[in-house]
């Protein structure tokens, strides 16, 4: 075991970020485990996505340091540290003149993959995500439905194989039935896969059942971190609020 | 004439307008691509440079193209007169709908992809080419579409200041009232910018991702097309060079039928004597001589009166002799210029009126139809409402009080006059159409206007390095009488003969 692996994969120490004067996330100290699944849980605005964009540098800390493999993000190279990691967001953000296949491959090819290998790969991933590459990978993203670019997202989020996956409301656009058995799936993915997974939802359900740990944001602040079942079990307001909608 | 006979005896002069004229378009669009495109990407980076940048294009394009053309003329390196500063004009007309798509394109490019990109490990680099450009360029071709239709339009002003190009027969057919001329201009713009229009929307449809598309046009076509309009423009380009030669005289004349007449006479000539010669006729306004002085011109016909209170700004005199002397004198001096001997013939300002008119109330001078005037309308063209021997001065020295003064084309003032739209009118001494539209020539009883002599201006410098020229010129000294002139013109205008062959003819005739 190298160094790097014994430092938590992500660690935020004391994170505060405001965007001109206004506070979007304050003092957030928070550690994530390798291999696991922390959800974070909270309405729009309550600092999710924030959080999120903070460990692929999208964004940078006002405040305090996020470490990545025991490394600051500022410290990284932004593109080096980018590739490390998977990105995945509503509606999958596919490149619409892109195929599904350049698509998928497209970290492989920045990163210089040789392109038998990239083709390879693609056709791993496609299936991985249930999409016969045959079928799929010389269309557009135009030519999919809704559910099928959410699985070309994750594809593309896994091509180069990174331990961290960031998600970002994946789900949130889906219809009912599409997003039960793609959140069945992606649980059934990330556990055979043993990824690491950062995934923002408003949608308690989905918190509940696909997460190892659930953190509960609410007004840029970290309320609560528990396991499901603690989570179940908490007096917190906010996560009382949340449970009744399950009722 | 029908059309059809004009279009198959003009036709391979109609050739090379329109092959000059697409040079032009596409030469310029080229250049305003590779200025506005990058433009655009920087105006995409530097927030605080968008609201500044994108002003000054847009201030650029209020700016009449005529006007543009004339503030050029005296600009150093990219000014002057012909295809340069015809090709400075047309790229700052394109630029801005160039900048301005480029971008509204990138700007408009969905932030969710846009962030996508970024967060992939995508420099920005990476995320302009692979992303945003790709994504943009159906806006930005939209915007060089639009750019090449209003280039199609603005070339042919490009005329005014000799570029070349369709306005010539625009210009021509307007000054001419040859609607042959004029048809064979304008149908010939519109169907080239119709046509650059149709190729550019292919090239546009092939790059609209987010609607599902019907038709595809096939990358390969849109290539095919673009190298084929690359080669089009780079074989025009080549075919349009005229070869340096240190004996090459620059020939000018301004707009109008015998301007550009006296001009052919001498270019004529000097290639009978071995001279090359590059003609650059029927430039507006001032711009022949802003042309000749600054060195692009080395000679044009010119009146001595003009020269006198047009250039000079002297007050108007009657004395022919002093008129000619002041000017040869004072040219010499300020311009290193040399006026010729006059060469025969005088173009005044000829008061006309019709025929009927004049018969029934017996009308002899601008005296005898000063009483008339009250109830006459007048017709006088933009030129002679503004200078200095003309309206203001003329109406004050006989007294005259019009119940109407239009101001209107001068060429067509005397088919105004014909079909009594108007009942007195400023013309030339010369046109050729006084007698074949039965009008009467008053005569200037108290001497108002100046002489105009005919002569040639011409540089010293070039004068001195083509001995052929002082020969020629020599020759044509007091050669052409008014009737002759008369005769010419009509020849052009009435008959509707080219030009060079009125010429030929003529020469021949003349043994020159």
């Amino acid at each position: 075991m190298n160094a790097a692996a014994d430092n938590p994969l992500v660690q935020f120490k004391n994170v505060s970020v405001s965007l001109s004067g206004n506070p979007i996330l304050s003092n957030l100290d928070l550690t994530v485990e390798r291999g696991e699944t922390l959800v974070l849980l909270g309405e729009s605005g309550c600092g999710k996505t924030t959080t999120l964009k903070l460990v692929n540098r999208l964004l940078q800390p006002t405040l305090g340091e996020v470490m990545v493999e025991g490394k600051s993000t500022t410290a990284w190279d932004p593109i080096a540290l980018r590739r490390h990691i998977g990105y995945v967001i509503q509606e999958g953000g596919l490149f619409p003149h892109f195929t599904i296949a350049r698509n998928v491959g497209l970290v492989p090819s920045l990163s210089g993959w040789e392109e038998a290998r990239i083709d390879d790969r693609v056709r791993e991933l496609l299936n991985l995500v249930g999409l016969d590459p045959d079928r799929f990978a010389e269309r557009y993203p135009r030519q999919l439905s809704g559910g099928q670019r959410q699985r070309v997202g994750v594809a593309r989020a896994l091509a180069a194989d990174p331990p961290l996956m960031l998600l970002d409301e994946p789900f949130g656009a889906l219809d009912p039935l599409t997003r039960a058995s793609l959140q069945r799936e992606f649980a059934d993915l990330s556990r055979r896969l043993g990824k690491t997974a950062i995934l923002v939802t408003h949608d308690v359900r989905e918190a509940l059942a696909l997460a190892d740990r659930v953190g509960l944001m609410h007004k840029g602040r970290l309320l609560l971190l528990e396991s499901p079942d603690g989570f179940r079990a908490s007096n917190n307001p906010q996560a009382r609020a949340y449970l009744e909608t399950l009722e | 004439m029908s059309f059809w006979q004009f279009l198959q005896s003009n036709w391979p002069e109609l050739v090379t307008l329109i092959r000059e004229h697409l040079v032009l378009v596409f030469i310029s669009i080229v250049v305003a691509v590779a200025i506005g495109v990058p433009t655009g990407i920087l105006l995409t980076r530097y927030r605080a440079w968008r609201g500044p940048v994108l002003g000054i294009a847009n201030v650029m394009q209020t700016i009449p193209s005529l006007a543009l053309f004339g503030f050029l003329i005296p600009v150093p390196f990219i000014g002057g007169i012909g295809t340069r500063t015809a090709l400075v004009a047309l790229v700052l007309y394109s630029l801005l709908p160039i900048i301005r798509n480029t971008v509204t394109g990138i700007l408009g490019v969905e932030p969710s992809v846009r962030e996508a990109a970024v967060a992939m490990g995508m420099t920005d680099s990476q995320v302009l080419r692979q992303v945003e450009l790709p994504l943009a360029a159906g806006v930005i071709v939209t915007g060089v579409r639009v750019a090449t239709v209003i280039a199609v339009g603005v070339t042919t002003i490009a005329a005014a200041v000799g570029a070349g190009g369709l306005g010539v027969y625009i210009f021509r057919g307007l000054r001419q009232y040859d609607n042959n001329l004029l048809l064979a201009g304008a149908v010939s713009a519109a169907l080239l910018a119709l046509a650059a229009d149709f190729l550019l929307g292919l090239i546009e449809r092939r790059f609209s991702y987010e609607r599902a598309r019907k038709r595809t046009v096939s990358l390969k076509v849109v290539f095919a097309v673009f190298a084929l309009l690359v080669a089009l423009g780079v074989a025009f380009w080549q075919f349009s060079k005229s070869p340096a030669t240190a004996n090459r005289v620059v020939v000018g004349s301004k707009d109008f039928t015998e301007s550009a007449l006296l001009a052919e006479i001498l270019a004529q000539m000097l290639e009978a004597r071995g001279v090359t010669v590059e003609r650059r006729f029927e430039l507006g306004g001032n711009l022949p001589h802003e042309a000749m002085v600054s060195g692009t011109l080395d000679l044009y016909p010119e009146y001595t009166g003009t020269s006198y209170t047009a250039i000079l700004r002297h007050t108007p005199i009657t004395d022919p002799r002093a008129v000619y002397e002041q000017v040869k004198r004072e040219y010499a001096d300020n311009f290193k210029v040399e006026v010729s001997s006059p060469l025969g013939f005088e173009n005044t300002f000829a008061i006309l009126v019709r025929g009927n008119d004049a018969r029934q109330l017996n009308l002899k001078t601008i005296s005898d139809a000063a009483p008339q005037t009250p109830k006459w309308r007048a017709g006088f063209g933009q030129d002679f409402m503004s200078r200095a021997d003309g309206y203001p001065g003329f109406s004050k020295a006989y007294n005259l009080n019009f119940a109407e003064v239009r101001e209107m084309d001068l060429s067509l003032t005397y088919i105004a006059l014909s079909s009594r739209q108007v009942d007195l009118i400023a013309g030339n001494s010369t046109e050729g159409r006084i007698a074949q539209l039965d009008l009467v020539q008053l005569a200037d009883d108290r001497r108002y206007f100046p002489p105009y002599e005919a002569v040639y201006l011409i540089r010293q410098d070039t004068l001195a390095r083509t001995p052929q020229l002082r020969e020629a010129v020599a020759r044509l000294a007091n050669a052409i009488s008014t009737e002759e002139m008369r005769q010419l013109n009509y020849e052009i205008d009435g008959n509707k003969r080219d030009p060079k062959e009125v010429v030929r003819t003529w020469l021949a005739q003349k043994q020159f």
